[in-house]
């Protein structure tokens, strides 16, 4: 059973030529941006850049459908809920309120909900083909690395790099296991009561916890026989070397990082207020 | 074996790598419509309590991030607070001497309690702090999910948690007691 | 010559144990040799590799007394770092150690922690996956690669460092036949090339003598009780008494009163030299023994039709296999890794439901039975007794599969006795589980199987892993279940095993069924050996050297003749 991951696509383009730590900056400098501001012209300029990078990279929408789909599903039922505890949270946001018709009860819908919902929404959307940018183009194998570009200690990048080349493993002792249990009569369904269900279930993370506990023994030895931990540095087979190309978009994402939270932070909170004169 | 920094650093990894797992591909139905119950809290406490809070803390964030990312987006402000949560669990363990084999009264009681300090800390605090901050959400509504999402973990890391580490101690050989047969 | 490794009065005890597990060693190994360390289980053989590489004391914790030094340098006062430098070990465990995500990031991972410089590392890298023939695999991840590349990456991994010490810990563990005799063959490879000091721990003995070894070191209980040529040790018999096999062809030569004494290259059966003498005695001895005749039970309990399987979106795994497995027979499932044996046993217990054809249980269709329905059919154990150990007690992880069937708390302790007596374990059943010995566990978990009542029991590599007493132990038991009327099928790669304990094997490769037949006449097959990567019995080339017409009878005659000697002993 070949199990992957993460689900990196391997293709000839601008942004896949991009160094594993360019993509990481500017991943995070356009997510924490994206976190960081509630300014719509803003957000509209990242989504405009995220889908940009997005066309660059090649990658065709068939290729992350499964990921598309969650997330439409995600902002829907996400919206549903904002509207249904509290349709009054934009007008009080903004300060203002347009009616624009009246639903049921204490429903009203307002054009500031609206507003306001269409930029939640958004930070979602733009969130999206940033990180589906990072981990279609970027080669596992660069993500230690990176990290430990960007001034990441190496352990814990590499604890990252063992994260990513354990997973599977230990998603085939979690079948085999639960097999193995489900044999003896250990069901997890809902043809059984919660506590027996959760009794249950410690009945399968056992013997899988214990299973992962003794691999740290083995790896951490094999590990140090091979001198992991020696120097205060370690250099990474699969670093590519950084271009021009490199530090000219590395230059480019703190240009709109910090322009970015400039015009967010103008009228003294990160809201942008169309309402309000 | 000797607790040594390298073991650490595996221990970090393997920790995220089953977060992983139990997040992304292990859900049981709770019998709640739409929720699910789901392990990887217990998985992160067992690791936090036998490894200390440094691996606690980010075997957790790694692993939160990871399973974000594989879904196509990260919630920062809820991987910080799972980053909180081991590191809090971490830190109470520090009472509890996994290692010797012992897990009982009152390792178990600090170990409820660690849990409830760190859900509080994760999921009704830091959590929906983030979100009213960030994302400008309803504070009713991020209490709320904080509140049902604190109360679900601190649940399923008490019961299925502590009856992991019970059955881990009992997997110890206590020291100086192995003998040839 | 100074000796590169030198123990000296050197005693080591772990600080869990009351005893020590290393007894004032004696030993000096020399620069270009090739040593040979077995010894029983729990005879000390991986400790004294762990200390040869800096594991002990610098990763277990314990107390050392007497000197060691390793090329030079006093171990205790040296670090895990040097050592590695000069000791390159290649783990018992393949996974374990197969830490990068790619082929060349795992044999690129002692260069990264040393700083060496990009350019200089990818030329390193390829030249030693090159000494190694994985070259043109330098991007595949772990999963896709079989457990005898996995080696040779560790191989190369530890290669990138000219060491100047090749250690291997029980490299044979984890392979099939065949790609043990090529890992062997690798070995003296490297050596060849190289110059290193190669120092193999290994208690398959007639493998690891496929190619030339030096010295034989025979540890027991902590201390070394033989440090000879191979030559030597193997006309006396002491790994009989310290619980090693011994080879096939030699035990066969001293069962036909051949004096080993006069007989050249036995150290190997591709240098053993007979004289016409000598193949009269084993002819002679052949001409001697009588044949048990088998009965026969014709009828069928388990019938699988026509099944293919595969996993979504990958390759086929298994082709149209049919075959028919009779009421008590002991059978073996035989082929290389990834042959679909394992699979075949998923899908007969259900663990995998997406498949084509139908699994027949006692003239009953099973096909759309769940897990749980079959498995009071047909029980499957698993390779690794701790993935199916939940309980901490004895008693309440062989009842756990009896909970929720409806039973009484009255009539679940009796049937637990029952299988606990069976199984030798009543006397240790409110003994908590962590105290018992891998063979101990590997009890526990066959009699959790057991206690539902199974006719069919599946055994995933019963043997993996252990030493001959404990190889001998579980067979047995699991012979007199089948005499008791289960029916027992085992996947393995153990040829031994196949030969002395099962009526029938099932071969595999590449996912088909190429042969159904007894162990001894698919070991005397030489195109089946070749095509399923097993390994063919040194008792062939006996027969064959002696111009015995039926090898396959012979090899019959043999283990017939072995099984009785072992009841006289015991």
């Amino acid at each position: 059973m070949k199990v992957r991951v993460l689900n990196y696509i391997p293709k000839e383009s601008f942004i896949h030529s991009l160094s594993g730590t360019t993509k990481l900056i500017i991943f995070l400098s356009f997510s924490f941006l994206c976190g960081l501001s509630f300014d719509t012209r803003v957000l509209l300029f990242l989504l405009f850049l995220s889908v940009l990078g997005f066309s660059l990279s090649r990658i065709k929408l068939s290729e992350i459908r499964i990921m598309s789909t969650f997330l439409v599903v995600f902002i829907v039922m996400n919206a549903i809920l904002l509207f249904i505890f509290n349709p009054e949270y934009g007008p009080k946001l903004y300060g203002s309120r347009t009616l624009l018709f009246h639903i049921a009860g204490k429903y009203d819908m307002t054009l500031e909900q609206l507003f306001y919902q269409f930029n939640v929404s958004l930070k979602y959307v733009i969130g999206f083909p940033i990180a589906i940018l990072f981990i279609s183009t970027t080669n596992p194998s660069e993500f230690a690395s990176s990290l430990s570009a960007i001034g990441v200690p190496y352990r814990v990048s590499y604890s990252v790099s063992l994260a990513l080349r354990y997973i599977p493993d230990i998603q085939r002792d979690f079948s085999e296991i639960s097999q193995s249990q489900e044999a003896r009569g250990i069901a997890l369904g809902k043809d059984v009561g919660f506590f027996e269900r959760l009794k249950n279930s410690a009945k399968i993370l056992l013997p899988l916890v214990l299973t992962s506990l003794s691999r740290i023994d083995e790896i951490s030895n094999s590990m140090q026989l091979r001198s992991f931990g020696k120097k205060k540095n370690r250099t990474w087979y699969m670093k590519k070397k950084m271009t021009v190309n490199d530090y000219l978009v590395i230059a480019f994402c703190i240009v709109v990082f910090v322009v970015g939270l400039i015009i967010t932070n103008q009228g003294g909170n990160n809201l942008y207020n169309p309402f309000v004169g | 074996m000797k607790n040594n920094s390298v073991q650490k650093v595996v221990a970090t990894g393997i920790g995220a790598a089953l977060f992983f797992v139990l997040a992304r591909f292990v859900a049981v139905p709770s019998g709640i419509p739409n929720t699910n119950i789901t392990f990887q809290y217990a998985a992160q406490a067992v690791f936090a309590v036998i490894y200390g809070p440094v691996v606690g803390c980010l075997s957790g964030f790694i692993g939160h991030v990871l399973t974000d990312m594989s879904w196509g987006g990260v919630w920062w402000t809820w991987a910080f607070a799972t980053a909180v949560y081991g590191l809090i669990v971490g830190l109470f363990a520090k009472k509890i001497n996994i290692r010797d084999g012992n897990f009982s009264k009152n390792e178990i009681i600090t170990y409820v309690l660690a849990n409830l300090v760190a859900n509080v800390v994760a999921w009704g605090i830091i959590a929906p702090v983030g979100d009213i901050v960030i994302y400008k959400e309803d504070a009713n509504l991020v209490f709320t999910q904080g509140l049902i999402a604190g109360a679900g973990d601190f649940l399923f890391a008490v019961v299925i948690g502590g009856l992991l580490l019970y059955g881990y101690s009992k997997t110890i050989a206590k020291s100086g007691s192995l003998d040839k047969e | 010559m100074e000796p590169i490794i030198s123990f000296r009065n050197f005693s080591f005890q772990y600080n869990a144990q009351k005893n020590p597990t290393l007894k004032d060693i004696n030993l000096d190994i020399y620069p270009g040799e090739k040593v040979l360390i077995c010894g029983a289980s729990g005879s000390g053989k991986s400790t004294l590799g762990n200390c040869i590489n800096g594991l002990i004391p610098f990763s277990f914790d314990g107390k050392i007394s007497g000197k060691l030094t390793v090329d030079g340098i006093e171990t205790k006062n040296s670090s895990i770092f040097e050592l590695s430098t000069r000791v390159g070990t290649v783990l018992q465990d393949p996974d374990g150690q197969f830490v990068g995500l790619t082929v060349a990031e795992d044999i690129a991972f002692a260069l990264e922690n040393d700083c060496v410089e990009n350019e200089t590392m990818k030329r390193q890298t390829l030249l030693s996956a090159s000494k190694v023939n994985i070259e043109n695999r330098m991007n595949n991840a772990p999963q896709d690669l079989s457990g005898g590349q996995k080696q040779r990456v560790s191989m190369a991994g530890v290669l990138v460092d000219d060491v100047k010490i090749l250690l291997f810990d029980e490299p044979l563990a984890n392979l099939d036949p065949a790609t043990g005799k090529s890992a062997i063959e690798l070995i003296e490879k490297i050596k060849n090339e190289t110059g290193t000091t190669v120092i193999i721990i290994e208690h398959r003995i007639e493998d690891v003598l496929w190619e030339r070894v030096d010295r034989i070191i025979l540890m027991d209980d902590g201390r070394i009780v033989s440090d000879s040529s191979p030559e030597k040790l193997l006309r006396s018999s002491l790994l009989k008494e310290y619980g090693i096999r011994e080879p096939l062809y030699i035990t066969q030569l001293k069962y036909a009163g051949v004096d080993l004494n006069n007989v050249e290259g036995i150290d190997s059966i591709r240098t053993i030299r007979l004289s016409e003498a000598d193949k009269e005695k084993v002819r002679n001895w052949y001409a001697r023994q009588d044949r048990e005749d088998k009965t026969n039970v014709n009828d069928y309990l388990l019938e699988v039709e026509n099944v293919d399987f595969k996993y979504d979106e990958s390759e086929q795994i298994l082709f149209d296999i049919n075959t028919k497995i009779k009421k008590g027979e002991m059978l073996a499932i035989v082929g290389k890794n990834g042959a679909g044996k394992s699979t075949l046993c998923k899908v007969i217990c259900g663990f995998e439901r997406n498949y084509n054809g139908k699994i027949i249980f006692d003239h009953e269709d099973v096909t759309d039975k769940s897990i749980r329905a079959r498995a009071r059919n047909i029980g499957y154990v698993m390779q690794n007794p701790n993935q199916m150990i939940s309980q901490s007690m004895i008693f309440d992880e062989v009842a756990l599969g009896l909970k929720n069937t409806g039973l009484s708390e009255e009539e679940i302790r009796e049937r637990v006795y029952d299988v606990l007596k069976i199984c030798g374990l009543y006397s240790f059943r409110n003994w908590p589980i962590s105290a018992l010995s891998f063979g101990q566990k590997k009890r526990v978990t066959i009699a959790s199987i057991l206690v539902m009542g199974p006719q069919i029991i599946i055994l995933d590599e019963p043997t993996a892993g252990q030493d001959f007493r404990h190889y001998t132990d579980i067979m047995d038991f699991l012979d007199e279940l089948n005499r008791e009327g289960k029916t027992i099928i085992m996947v393995t790669h153990d040829m031994h095993l196949m030969l002395e304990y099962t009526d029938r094997s099932l071969v595999f490769a590449d996912g088909k069924l190429e042969a159904d037949k007894s162990g001894s006449a698919v070991l005397c097959d030489p195109e089946l050996v070749d095509l399923a990567d097993l390994k063919e019995t040194s008792l062939f080339n006996i027969a064959n050297m002696t111009g015995i017409d039926d090898p396959v009878d012979f090899v019959d005659c043999f283990i017939a003749y072995e099984k009785k000697e072992r009841s006289h002993e015991s």
